[in-house]
């Protein structure tokens, strides 16, 4: 067939919110957008377990530390839902690795603030997971299947990270005056962050209308933080907390909260790799995956010794 | 039924799951770091069931208890010569290697204990041994593979497993040693006579090491003279608690 035939298959199928499959001809923009995506996304669930792991081991409940090891362990096996569906558009787990480590690959930014108290796990589970949870519930219903599935998994699971975070929060806000000081400076420390999570504004951000016309995205930047923004000043309420935004205001007119300046310097600089923990993130990163090297080699050497000559004992590989 | 076992068996559980759970977010491939994060958290549930029944057996023994106990406060709020858990389950993870061994020893421990358990006839911990053998015959098969796989992989595994081994080994005999309370259990009737397993778990553990090609250490365990199950820790413990109980002891009285 001719790509112009190609190209209209592919176009009629989108149209027709017929999913396109990783054998189907895509137009190779179409492939080196999803494959940036999907592998930023699941960078961004493996960075992300560490701000999160560090206080595994002083949560301050045994029910608490269960929580959080079972929602760390989940963000864990989303990064595997993603790398699997990255996968299927021809580029290696190890290819898109290589590439966080090297620094070439994104992932959220949001992940490279330090996690300074115990609320932060309740902030994050809150804000953090929200704000993901806005972004990615259009995305269960993007073009290419394989991402559409994985997200749809995922979805599944994120709506607990946000339930329990807000129940730290709640928790708490009725407690003492001092865990209501460090509930409150967390979601300080976090609001802002968590509403640049939805990226630049709608005309700063060059690949939305592709991504809007490919049916990979749904909702523009600015749409959906203003809807993230529009529910949690409802929350926050329930919190008997406040958000740190003096404009922060509802509008009648537009039915939508009115919210202050966003510091796109701020955003920027921490995307371009100079937020307060850019490099430990990145560093504990490359230090798992250096000091496990010697482990996947054993897998490796193992499953090779046991594969052939005596295929009783086939071990399991890495994946073990 | 005294509250010392349920104790103990608690302490095991809660110590080596929390060592575990140090290894998520860093763990060496993603599944494997999938993996122990979940051992960690079957463990620790394991601890919860154990707290739970010791947190009820105390406030039944004592009458009117000012503050009652509970699985938090007997996690969070005992010092390290009250905490009885093994000195094995308490040594750092170190590299992959010494995690799977520890983590080997100590589930094929687990694995015939419980099976014992089962039989209590205390039906509170016959009930959590019951459900804690199924985990915990994951974990013995999930880590046999691993020492097989690790000693029968590259020469650098395979040296980094006789490290683990001249490192853990001397732990492994404080588990068959009875304290006076699991002696006292046993007699009743509503613990493990731990010297009934003893030789299973010798065979488990030649049988994977020979299938691992490692050597099975022969070394005389030299009786320490300190025993975790009564208290007598080694440094490592007192660093899992300042971390662990940080936020209980900073603000007390509080609720999570
Ligand atoms: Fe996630
Ligand atoms: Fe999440």
């Amino acid at each position: 067939m001719e790509i112009i035939d190609l190209e209209k298959t592919f176009l009629d199928k989108i149209k027709e919110e017929i999913k396109i499959e990783p054998k189907d001809w895509m137009p190779v923009q179409y492939r080196k957008t999803l494959i940036r995506q999907i592998s930023q996304h699941a960078h961004s669930e493996i960075v992300g377990m560490l701000p999160e792991a560090n206080w595994i081991t002083r949560a301050p409940s045994l029910k608490r530390k269960a929580i959080l090891i079972a929602k760390v362990q989940d963000e864990g096996g989303h990064g595997l839902y993603l790398y699997s569906a990255a996968e299927t558009l021809n580029i290696s787990r190890q290819e898109m690795i290589d590439l966080l480590h090297q620094g070439k690959a994104k992932y959220s930014s949001i992940f490279n603030y330090p996690t300074l108290s115990w609320a932060d796990m309740g902030a994050i589970g809150w804000l953090v997971d929200g704000a993901a949870i806005m972004n990615q519930v259009p995305l269960c219903r993007c073009s290419f299947g394989p991402y559409s599935r994985a997200m749809i998994r995922i979805c599944k699971e994120e709506s607990f990270h946000q339930r329990q975070g807000f129940d730290i929060l709640w928790t708490l806000s009725r407690g003492s005056e001092a865990q209501k000081q460090m509930a409150q400076d967390s979601i300080n420390r976090w609001w802002w962050p968590s509403i640049m999570m939805f990226g630049p504004n709608d005309d700063a951000s060059p690949h939305t209308k592709q991504s809007m016309d490919w049916k990979i995205k749904r909702f523009s930047n600015d749409e959906l933080r203003q809807k993230f923004i529009d529910v949690c000043a409802e929350q926050v309420k329930l919190l008997g907390l406040s958000l740190p935004d003096k404009k922060l205001k509802w509008n009648e007119q537009r039915k939508h909260y009115d919210f202050g300046e966003i510091d796109w310097q701020e955003f920027w600089n921490v995307v371009n790799g100079n937020g307060p923990c850019n490099k430990e993130r990145l560093a504990a990163r490359v230090k798992a995956h250096e000091e496990g090297a010697w482990v996947r080699e054993a897998a490796m050497a193992f499953a090779e010794k046991r594969a052939s000559p005596n295929p009783s004992k086939g071990g399991e590989i890495v994946a073990a | 039924m005294n509250h010392q076992l349920a104790l103990h068996l608690a302490d095991n559980a809660l110590i080596l799951g929390h060592r575990n759970s140090e290894w998520t977010g860093h763990g060496p491939v993603l599944e494997q770091d999938i993996a122990i994060s979940n051992i960690a958290l079957d463990l620790i549930g394991q601890a919860r069931n154990f707290y739970q029944y010791a947190a009820q057996l105390i406030n039944q023994s004592t009458q009117q208890p000012n503050i009652p106990s509970t699985e938090d406060s007997l996690a969070y709020l005992r010092e390290s010569h009250e905490f009885k858990n093994c000195l094995l389950v308490e040594q750092p993870n170190g590299d992959w290697a010494k995690t799977i061994l520890r983590q080997f020893f100590f589930s094929a421990y687990q694995f015939y204990y419980y099976q014992e358990l089962q039989k209590s006839k205390d039906s509170t911990l016959a009930a959590i041994a019951e459900k804690s053998l199924k985990e915990v015959t994951y974990h013995l098969r999930w880590s046999s593979e691993w020492v097989i796989r690790l000693g029968d992989g590259t020469d650098e595994s395979r040296s980094r497993m006789l490290k683990a081994i001249d490192e853990l080994w001397m732990y492994t005999d404080e588990l068959f040693e009875n304290t006076s309370y699991e002696h006292k259990a046993a007699s009743e009737g509503f613990g493990v006579d731990i010297s009934l397993f003893k030789n299973d778990w010798d065979k488990k553990v030649k049988e994977v090491f020979e299938e691992a090609t490692l050597p099975i250490p022969t070394k005389e365990l030299n009786n320490v003279n300190w025993f975790g199950k009564e208290g007598k820790h080694s440094e490592h413990l007192g660093n899992i608690l300042a971390e662990m109980q940080f936020l209980q002891r900073a603000y007390p009285g509080c609720e999570w």
